[in-house]
C-alpha cells in the first residue's frame, strides 16, 4: 500500500507542484492550506510523513508540528519542515520541537524525494514511480 | 674670586703678615746703629743671607700650611654647609647635616639642623593644610579619571592647538591596537592629536563647530569618520569646549570603533546589489519563457521542450544565487547594532530583580554557568522574560518561577521554568506576537521584535517529574564573547593615571628657539638603557630600553616605554648578575634595528635626559650607521645637573642623588626603573638649578658643558 504524506503549506503554486511531484513518485497525497486544517486532516487522513511550512499565517508550522508530538498515537508521524527562513535558531527550534528534518527553501525536487524516502524507509523511489 | 685666587690672597696676606715681624725688628735693631756695627750687621746679614732665605721659605710653607688648614677646617665646610642648606631648603626638608664633617663648624652645623627641623616642621604642617585644601580637587579628579577609564568609548580632549591634555584608556588601545613593534601613532599628554586623526579633517570639524557657534547653536557638534594607522575606522563626534568668553578653546572628541559596522554597512549593501542583479536576469528569463507558454499553446513539441528546458535550468540558477549570496553575507544579516556580550549570570540575575520587583513572585536561579556569556539588548530581553512571567502569573496563577541556563553549541539555551501549571501550546504564539506588557507598563515592542533583533527563538517544553507537571519556555540565543575584564580596569585601580593635564589648555607653541625655552614648559623623555657591558666600540649591545615621558613638570608614569631587545650575542654573566636578565628573557624579542625607529618615535618632540647620558648615547649613536635612526635632540645629563647643583659634592651616583634629594630608591636595575628613578631626580634637581640661575635649557646645557664630568668619557 502507498505510503500517505500530508502537505501543509498556504502557498498554492508550491502545493500544486509537490503534490504532483509526490503523486508522480507513487505516494498517497493530500493538502492542507494552514495550521487547523493540517490538524484535521491529520486526524482523518493520518499520514506517514508531513511536509510543514513553517511561516504560515495563521497558526505556525512550529506550533502544528507541537502539536502532532503531543499525541502519543502520532509519534511515528515523520515531519519535514520546509521554510523560507534559515536561520540557525529557527532549524534548532524546529528541531527541538519534534521535527525530523528542516529543509531551507529553495530546494531540488529530486532531492527532497530522496529524503523523504530515506525518512520513510525506503531504500529507492518506490516501484511504480 | 675663584677658590684658588682667595687661597693664594690668603697665602699672600699672612706671609707678608709673618715677614712684617722679623723685617720691622731688623728694622728698629739698624736705626740709630753705629757705622762701624751698621757694616758688621751687614756683613753678618751677607754673610748669614742663605740662612735668611731658609727661614723666609719655611715661612712662607709654613703660611701655605696653615691657610690650607684654614681653608679646609671653615671656608670648605661652610661651603658644604651652604650648599647642604639649599638643598634642605629647596628640594629636601628631611636632609640633616653630620657635625663630624662640618669639621670646625660643628656647631653651626648642629644649630643648622635646628634649623632645618623648626623648618621641616613648619613645611609639613603648611603642606599638610594644603594637601588638606587640594584633597577635594584631587577628589574630583579621581572620579574623572574613574569615570574615564569606564567609559567603553574613547574619549580625546584638545585645547585649540591640538595638543591633547586628556585621553582614556580605551582612546589609546583605538589608536594603538593592534600592538606591533612597527611605529604606532602615539597617544599622550602634550603630544599632538593631528598625528592621529588627520588634520584636514580636525579643520573640518573646527571650522563647523565655529560657524555653529557664530550662529548661537546651544549644542553644536561635528561629525567625522577617520582611519587610524592601524586600518580601523572611527566614528569620533566632536564637541567645543569653550572658554571664559564662549570662545572655542578646545575639543572634546567622542570616539568609537566602527569598523565592524560600516563593514557589515557595506556588506548589506552589496548583498542588495548582488541580488537584484543576479535575481533579475533569470527571472526575466522564466518570465520571457513562461509567457510564451501560455501565449502559444499550439507551440510545436519541440520548441515547448527546449522552452520547459529553460525554465528548470534558470530556476535552478535563481535558487544558488540566491543561497551563494546568503552565505556570502551571513555575517551582515546578523544584527549587532544595539547588542553587547553580557555574563548569563549578570543578565538572569537582573531579570530576577525585574520579575520579583514587578510581580512579587519568587524566581530561583538554577547553576549557571559563569563563563556563559550572549550577545544581547539586556534591557529588551530582560523584558521579553519578565513579559513571559507575567503572563504566567497573571493567567496561570504562577507563583514561583525559576530561571536556568546551558550552553548549546553557538546558542546558549535560557529557560524560564514552572511547575505546576499547564500551559497550552496556543498560548505562546500569541504572547510573542502581542506588545510586552508587565503591570502598568507596556513596551511597544512585542517579544517575536525582540527576538527577531537577537536572532533567537523561544518555544514551550512540557514534561512531569513524579507526576508534577513541569513547564519551561526555551529561549535560544546567540553566545557572545568574554568582555576582558584586565583591558576594562586598567591601571586605575593601582595608581591614578596621569591621563589628563588641564593646564595644558594654556600651553601655546614656545616662541623663540628651544634652548630659549623653560625648562620648566619642555616635554622629557627620560630613559635608561641595560647592555651587556661597558664598552659599546668592543661590541657590547642594548638589551634593554625604558623610557617615561615627563610633560608639564609631571612625570607621566602610564606613559612608558619598556621592551627587551635580542643582542644576538650571548650575555656576559657580570652584566647578568646586575640587570637579572638571562638569554631566555631575551630570546623572541625584536632587535634593536627593529626597536630603535619605535624608540625614536616615542621621543619625538621632547628632550632626552639620561643618567649619565653619555654611556647610553654613545649605544645609540654607534647604532645611527646601522639603523638610521638619529637621535638629534638635546640631552640633559642627571649626573653633569647634579654636579652643577652641587659643585663641592662628589658623590653623584645615581642612589646618591636620590638619597640627597629625598627620592625613594624602588625597582633599580631594571631600564624603566631607573628612568623613573632619574626622572623622579630630575624634577627635583630643576629648583635647585633655578636658584643658580640655570631656567632655560641653553642655560642647562651650557653649565653641563662647562662643569668637570663633561670630560669624562666613556
Amino acid at each position: 500500500m502507498a505510503k500517505k504524506v500530508l502537505i501543509v503549506d498556504d502557498e498554492p503554486n508550491i502545493v500544486a507542484a509537490l503534490e504532483y511531484l509526490l503523486q508522480r513518485t507513487g505516494y498517497e497525497v493530500q493538502a492542507a492550506s494552514d495550521g487547523d486544517d493540517a490538524l484535521r486532516q491529520v486526524e482523518d487522513f493520518v499520514p506517514d510523513l508531513v511536509l510543514l511550512d513553517v511561516m504560515m499565517a495563521q497558526k505556525s508550522g512550529y506550533e502544528v508540528c507541537q502539536r502532532i508530538r503531543e499525541r502519543e498515537d502520532w509519534r511515528r508521524i515523520k515531519i519535514i519542515m520546509l521554510s523560507a527562513r534559515g536561520r540557525e535558531a529557527e532549524v534548532n527550534k524546529g528541531l527541538s520541537l519534534g521535527a525530523d528534518l528542516y529543509i531551507t527553501k529553495p530546494f531540488s525536487n529530486a532531492e527532497l524525494v530522496a529524503r523523504i524516502g530515506d525518512l520513510l524507509g525506503e531504500a529507492g523511489p518506490p516501484p511504480n514511480a | 674670586m675663584s677658590q684658588t685666587g682667595k687661597f693664594i690672597a690668603w697665602v699672600a696676606a699672612l706671609y707678608v703678615a709673618v715677614l712684617a715681624v722679623p723685617l720691622a725688628a731688623g728694622v728698629l735693631v739698624a736705626f740709630r746703629l753705629s757705622d762701624g756695627d751698621a757694616a758688621a750687621l751687614g756683613r753678618i746679614l751677607e754673610q748669614r743671607a742663605a740662612v735668611l732665605m731658609l727661614g723666609a721659605i719655611f715661612l712662607l710653607f709654613l703660611c701655605v700650611f696653615v691657610v690650607r688648614w684654614f681653608f679646609a677646617r671653615y671656608l670648605t665646610s661652610a661651603r658644604v654647609l651652604a650648599e647642604q642648606t639649599r638643598v634642605i631648603r629647596a628640594a629636601n626638608a628631611d636632609l640633616r647635616l653630620s657635625p663630624g664633617e662640618a669639621r670646625g663648624l660643628a656647631e653651626v652645623a648642629s644649630a643648622i639642623n635646628e634649623l632645618g627641623e623648626a623648618y621641616g616642621a613648619l613645611r609639613r604642617d603648611s603642606e599638610a593644610r594644603a594637601a588638606e585644601a587640594r584633597s577635594w580637587l584631587e577628589q574630583e579628579r579621581n572620579r574623572l579619571a574613574a569615570l574615564m577609564s569606564e567609559l567603553t568609548q574613547g574619549v580625546l580632549v584638545c585645547n585649540a592647538e591640538g595638543t591633547i591634555l586628556l585621553y582614556n584608556e580605551r582612546a589609546r588601545a583605538l589608536f594603538t591596537a593592534p600592538e606591533t613593534a612597527s611605529p604606532r601613532p602615539l597617544v599622550g599628554l602634550g603630544r599632538s592629536l593631528f598625528a592621529l586623526v588627520d588634520r584636514g579633517q580636525i579643520a573640518h570639524a573646527e571650522q563647523k563647530l565655529r560657524r555653529s557657534l557664530e550662529r548661537g547653536d546651544t549644542l553644536p557638534s561635528a561629525r567625522i569618520v577617520a582611519a587610524t594607522a592601524a586600518g580601523r575606522l572611527l566614528k569620533v563626534q566632536v564637541a567645543p569646549f569653550l572658554d571664559a568668553e564662549a570662545q572655542l578653546a578646545g575639543m572634546v572628541l567622542a570616539l568609537e570603533d566602527v569598523t565592524v559596522l560600516l563593514d557589515r554597512e557595506s556588506q548589506r549593501r552589496s548583498l542588495l546589489q548582488t541580488m537584484a542583479a543576479s535575481v533579475r536576469a533569470p527571472a526575466a528569463n522564466i518570465r520571457a519563457v513562461a509567457e510564451n507558454l501560455a501565449a502559444f499553446p499550439e507551440i510545436d513539441p519541440q520548441r515547448r521542450a527546449q522552452f520547459v528546458e529553460i525554465i528548470a535550468s534558470e530556476s535552478r540558477d535563481l535558487s544558488a544565487r540566491i543561497n551563494d549570496a546568503l552565505q556570502q553575507y551571513a555575517d551582515a544579516l546578523k544584527a549587532t547594532l544595539t547588542l553587547e556580550d553580557v555574563r548569563v549570570t549578570d543578565l538572569l540575575e537582573f531579570a530576577r530583580q525585574r520579575i520579583t520587583d514587578a510581580l512579587g513572585i519568587a524566581v530561583e536561579l538554577g547553576g549557571i554557568d559563569d563563563e556563559l556569556w550572549v550577545r544581547v539588548d539586556s534591557f529588551a530581553f530582560v523584558q521579553a522574560i519578565l513579559h513571559l512571567a507575567a503572563r504566567l502569573h497573571e493567567d496561570y496563577g504562577v507563583r514561583n518561577v525559576g530561571l536556568l541556563a546551558g550552553a548549546a553549541k553557538s546558542f546558549a539555551e535560557i529557560d524560564l521554568a514552572w511547575s505546576g501549571a499547564i500551559v497550552s501550546s496556543d498560548a505562546l504564539p500569541l504572547w510573542e506576537m502581542e506588545p510586552m506588557e508587565f503591570g502598568k507598563e507596556r513596551s511597544p515592542l512585542s517579544m517575536r521584535d525582540v527576538l527577531e533583533q537577537h536572532g533567537g527563538e523561544v518555544w514551550l517544553r512540557t514534561g512531569g517529574v513524579g507526576g508534577v507537571r513541569t513547564g519551561c519556555f526555551r529561549f535560544l540565543i546567540p553566545i557572545g564573547e568574554p568582555v576582558s575584564v584586565a583591558a576594562r580596569s586598567g591601571r586605575a585601580a593601582e595608581s591614578r593615571p596621569e591621563y589628563y593635564d588641564f593646564d595644558l589648555f594654556e600651553r601655546r607653541a614656545i616662541p623663540g628657539g628651544l634652548t630659549e625655552t623653560s625648562l620648566a614648559a619642555l616635554s622629557y623623555t627620560v630613559f635608561d638603557t641595560e647592555t651587556t657591558g661597558l664598552e659599546p666600540s668592543a661590541g657590547d649591545e642594548i638589551i634593554s630600553i625604558g623610557a617615561v615621558r615627563i610633560v608639564n613638570g609631571r612625570l607621566l608614569r602610564s606613559e612608558v616605554f619598556e621592551q627587551l631587545i635580542n643582542p644576538r650575542r650571548p650575555l656576559n654573566p657580570e652584566s647578568v648578575r646586575v640587570h637579572g636578565i638571562d638569554s631566555a628573557a631575551l630570546e623572541g624579542q625584536p632587535v634593536i634595528g627593529e626597536v630603535l625607529p619605535v624608540f625614536h618615535h616615542f621621543c619625538e618632540e621632547t628632550v632626552l635626559v639620561a643618567h649619565n647620558a653619555a654611556f647610553d648615547m654613545r649605544f645609540l649613536q654607534l647604532k645611527q650607521a646601522s639603523t638610521g635612526v638619529r637621535f638629534g635632540q638635546p640631552v640633559l645629563d642627571t649626573l653633569l645637573l647634579s654636579a652643577v647643583a652641587h659643585p663641592s659634592l662628589d658623590d653623584h651616583r645615581l642612589e646618591a642623588i636620590a638619597e640627597r634629594l629625598g627620592v625613594s630608591v624602588i625597582g633599580r636595575h631594571t631600564a624603566l626603573g631607573d628612568a623613573l628613578l632619574t626622572g623622579d631626580v630630575f624634577l627635583k634637581l630643576l629648583p635647585l638649578l633655578a636658584e643658580r640661575g640655570i631656567v632655560t635649557l641653553g642655560h642647562a646645557l651650557e653649565a653641563s658643558r662647562r662643569t668637570y664630568y663633561a670630560r669624562l668619557q666613556y
